[in-house]
């Protein structure tokens, strides 16, 4: 009976510590791509300021009550607009900015591409 | 003629992109939440700082109109701003101002009215400042215009000044 007791709180234990450890990870995420509105640069995970308190309360809060991440960031993006986050969502306004590094990096490829096999026809000729 | 095309190319791209980051660094952008402006409060309960009573958003559609305010007596603009929220309540017929009493001490939140007096028809506390958030907030003093349907028509960011005052006036009246 003892032995049945103390295997069902070590996995009840286990289970809760677990899932705590998950919880404060996505804490910890959310946090991170938060920006703090009324400080230079910093996001909620490095700020400590009244703002940045209040948001990870009420962060830790929604999580609680079991909302997802992206729950989480709808409702702040509803309240504070799309710059409270760090990583925005794509949209027609901001569609540049995903796709500028991609097509600078394909664009140099192809530049490098053809300077070097011009290079390459040079010395074969 | 080909390494033209690709010098062309080149060059156009490079103009593009500079022109880019030169629209966008020329673009001034001063962070406000004015987009909350037109859309409904959401809902809220807060307790009494003086007794056990509580409000909620059902509680304002009683309200003509009214100026929620976010203060605390540590915030030193809310001390600037404060004769003009005794100003609105003495002149105002359409209008009540709820205080929600950010992030303070009962005692120094009391203290601070005693000395500058009460303009607050209902005085709330907030002292984990959660409701705050879903106001909106994220500094004080802040203050938000809001009609008998709860929809926000003005928001204040900042402390309340007489420009402000004339503008709640000519908005409420």
């Amino acid at each position: 009976m003892f032995k049945f007791f103390f295997i069902y709180f070590y996995i009840l234990l286990s289970l809760q510590s677990f899932s705590f450890a998950e919880n404060k990870k996505l804490e910890n995420e959310i946090y991170k791509n938060l920006r703090c509105l009324v400080c230079q640069g910093q996001s909620v995970a490095d700020s400590n300021s009244d703002f940045a308190q209040t948001l990870k309360l009420v962060v830790k809060d929604k999580i609680k009550e079991g909302k997802s991440k992206k729950e989480i960031y709808d409702f702040l993006t509803k309240k504070y607009g799309e710059w409270i986050v760090y990583k925005p969502k794509f949209n027609r306004y901001n569609f540049l900015l995903w796709f500028l590094p991609y097509l600078t990096i394909v664009f140099g490829g192809i530049v490098i591409f053809i300077l070097l096999k011009k290079r390459k026809n040079q010395r074969t000729n | 003629m080909k390494i033209n095309l690709l010098r062309i190319l080149v060059f156009v791209f490079a103009v593009f992109t500079l022109s880019i980051f030169l629209l966008s660094l020329n673009k001034v952008k001063v962070y406000d939440t004015q987009n909350l402006v037109g859309k409904n409060i959401s809902s809220f309960e807060l307790k009494s700082l003086d007794n056990e009573a509580t409000i909620n958003e059902e509680s304002l559609k009683k309200n003509k109109y009214t100026l929620i305010n976010f203060w605390a007596s540590w915030c030193f603009p809310c001390r600037a701003e404060h004769k003009y929220l005794i100003k609105i309540k003495k002149n105002s017929k359409n209008l009540k101002i709820l205080g929600i009493n950010f992030k303070d001490k009962e005692k120094d939140a009391k203290k601070f009215l005693k000395e500058f007096q009460n303009p607050y028809y209902f005085l709330a506390k907030d002292y984990d400042g959660k409701t705050s958030i879903n106001f909106g907030i994220y500094g004080i003093p802040e203050s938000i215009l809001i009609d008998e349907n709860l929809m926000i028509i003005k928001k204040f960011i900042g402390p309340i000044n007489n420009e402000d005052f004339n503008v709640i006036m000519k908005l409420t009246e």
